[in-house]
């Protein structure tokens, strides 16, 4: 009988390889149900006027406190004006509520005067205030942007607000992984906001609900963080909770020295951490969307949802050709409501607005790649165009650099911040039947104005419609 | 929030696919500093012309007025975070929305309404959607306990709903009291945080 030793202890199971959201989401969790409900910690809570009065008043109702203010920023950006006239009444007083509600709740608020004060998404980073690791919640969709610094940032209902006001916390289920890897370097004259629009066009509307997306891959990486945010920003509208991308060197050098980002000994501590947060190199993915940066060209929406998307060398589709009945349907009534007939270049598609901003695309480099095809042109004569910084601190530096002067030389408006014409809350909208070029992030139906028409582009390509009086192609112009 | 257990009542059609939340409830509407009265605008632009001519919109034909339940087309309610949406569905008086697939915020925030939405394939989709469009005369039934749809002929079908959302319902609980009860947890997961990210800490 063959002697046999005594068997050793297993050496200690190796780490489970994590995705960079498994990572973030492990260590926010507070509590965790037998079932997989788990109490998550929020560690930045991002306030505006519209969908938080009820949060505060539901507060009030139940004599509850927020929890913890200092983690709590709020801003006006939807209804605020970007001419100096007044706001309109129903506009001035959900701003006032606002006001009257930071002030009874002790929460930090950067006013109307404030030259910080700007579109949410776009003064969370500008600060410091978004940082890798973080969980970050806001009520309203687009906080996906902030996933761009490998935060997992996302957009909540106002019950939830109220819920993050009174307890730092959110009660969620964790989400599925997806890698979206866009692999080699981009084109000249194509954009982040062409690579997301090429993505949704993959993806559909739906394909990413239930997940949360990883945007990897060279380009991806060789992106500025502007770029990247514009590519988290949109991660909604392919239906994901959030969009992810691995902090890095770029991001690192982007938040040094920002307000509210770490200092000293705080940063070198924090930084150590934010390195071992991407995504492991084994670590599963439940889905994987593989692209080409070489097979992107300027992308132009035609349809009213973001996922009609196409290059803007193409025409505009026949529903007859529609891939099943659902998108027959849903393209002809597209088609009747933009007014277009399939078959028509979508060159010639001529437009009337152009509106160039949005928590998508209102970031300084945005408006920089928009001024370098302004620069000694001319917006075409039957085109009205206008410019609306994201925050009072990009207005500034774009004034700084000069670009307000190329703008309204070419014929634009350059406007004060706020979301503007993204989603036509204030003044700024387009009037039944007109027909516009957009930086923002949804086509739908009504989206900037009852019967608008919306085309969704990158900044160039915006620019490149002003001037042209159609859709245009940029790289005609460079 | 009113609890949710069973429910008998009309299902209006509405076959289209991507209804987004700008739709159930356009900008203007999003002014107001209250939960209430925002059916007016729910499918404003759909129910309403550019000159405040009614449309004909499914909810406003006299067989769907009293409407309790929406069979609707898939990925229902995508787009922005409005919890307007769910609030004036609610005001009309929908508790109950049938779909293959939701988006997730509008998923969620119906949860926080005492509106159920139930995912179901597409083929009981094509099923209910045809019950539906038999007018005042189809009533469907829900009963949230035994997870069962019940047609106007009779016929059940099951569906699937996470076990902690169905406790919420039945019971209309407050999620912010449940969590409220978890305080120490949330007590030790802070300091912990101060320990090790002590950056995350300080003041806004």
């Amino acid at each position: 009988m063959a002697f046999r030793k005594k068997a050793a202890t297993p050496p200690p199971e190796p780490p489970q390889p994590r995705t960079l959201f498994e990572k973030i989401w492990d260590a926010h969790v507070v509590d965790r149900q037998d079932d997989g409900t788990c109490v998550i910690y929020v560690d930045r809570h991002l306030v505006h006027e519209v969908t938080s009065p009820q949060a505060f008043e539901g507060l009030r109702m139940a004599g509850r406190k927020v929890h913890r203010p200092d983690a709590t920023i709020a801003v006006a950006d939807h209804n605020t004006p970007t001419t100096t006239g007044a706001m309109d009444d129903e506009s001035r007083i959900q701003v006032e509520t606002l006001e009257s509600n930071v002030a009874e709740f002790g929460v930090p608020y950067f006013d109307m005067n404030d030259p910080r004060r700007g579109i949410v998404h776009v003064i969370g980073p500008e600060q410091g205030l978004t940082l890798p690791g973080m969980t970050i919640v806001c009520g309203d969709s687009h906080t996906s942007t902030h996933g761009a610094f490998g935060a997992l940032a996302f957009g909540i209902g106002t019950s939830e607000v109220e819920h993050v006001l009174a307890t730092q916390t959110l009660i969620q289920k964790p989400a599925k992984n997806m890698r979206v890897a866009v692999e080699g370097s981009l084109p000249i004259g194509v954009t982040a906001k062409d690579v997301i629009l090429a993505i949704i066009g993959r993806l559909g509307t739906a394909g990413g609900t239930g997940y949360v997306v990883e945007y990897a891959g060279r380009a991806i990486r060789e992106m500025t963080m502007e770029g990247r945010m514009t590519v988290c920003n949109m991660s909604i509208e392919a239906g994901a909770r959030a969009g992810l991308i691995a902090p890095d060197e770029t991001t690192f050098k982007y938040l040094y020295g920002r307000p509210y980002a770490p200092k000293g000994g705080a940063w070198d501590l924090a930084l150590g951490q934010w390195r071992r947060l991407p995504s492991d190199k084994t670590a599963v993915f439940d889905s994987q969307l593989d692209l080409l940066a070489s097979d992107i060209p300027p992308m132009v929406t035609w349809g009213t949802s973001p996922q009609d998307a196409l290059p803007i060398t193409d025409v505009i589709p026949d529903p007859a050709n529609a891939p099943d009945e659902n998108r027959r349907e849903a393209w002809a009534r597209s088609l009747a409501y933009m007014g277009l007939t399939p078959g028509t270049r979508l060159v010639d598609v001529p437009i009337d607005r152009v509106f160039i901003g949005s928590c998508t695309n209102g970031r300084i480099e945005d408006l920089r790649a928009a001024a370098e095809i302004a620069r000694g042109r001319k917006v075409a004569s039957t085109v009205s165009a206008m410019v609306v910084p994201g925050s009072g601190l990009v207005k500034a530096e774009a004034e700084r650099e000069g670009l307000d002067k190329i703008f309204i030389e070419a014929g634009f408006e350059w406007r004060l911040q706020g979301c503007s014409m993204c989603l036509a809350m204030n003044a700024d909208r387009l009037e039944d039947g007109q027909r516009c070029a957009s930086t923002s992030n949804r086509n739908f139906e009504g989206r900037q104005g009852r019967g608008g028409r919306t085309h969704l582009v990158s900044p160039a390509m915006a620019v490149a419609a002003a001037i042209r009086g159609t859709l245009a192609d940029v790289r005609d112009f460079q | 929030m009113e609890k949710f257990t069973t429910l008998s009542g009309v299902a209006a059609p509405l076959p289209m696919v991507n209804v987004d939340t700008d739709m159930i409830i356009p900008k203007q509407f999003l002014k107001t500093i209250k939960r209430t009265g925002l059916k007016e605008g729910l499918f404003y632009e759909m129910r309403w012309t550019a000159d405040g001519q009614k449309k004909d919109f499914i909810l406003d034909q006299p067989a769907y007025q009293n409407a309790k339940i929406l069979v609707a087309g898939p990925n229902f309610g995508c787009g922005s975070s409005r919890e307007h949406a769910p609030w004036a569905l609610l005001d009309f008086g929908i508790r109950c929305i049938i779909s293959e697939d939701f988006a997730d915020i509008f998923y969620n925030n119906c949860f926080k309404n005492g509106i159920l939405p139930i995912k179901v394939s597409k083929e009981i989709i094509a099923k209910l959607m045809d019950d539906a469009s038999r007018g005042s005369n189809a009533i469907i039934e829900i009963d949230l306990e035994k997870q069962e749809i019940k047609g106007p002929d009779g016929g059940t079908v099951h569906f699937e709903i996470d076990a902690f959302r169905k406790k919420c319902l039945i019971e209309g609980l407050d999620d912010i009291g449940l969590t409220l009860e978890k305080k120490s947890s949330i007590d030790d997961f802070e300091n912990r945080q101060k320990d090790s990210q002590p950056w995350l800490h300080t003041a806004t």
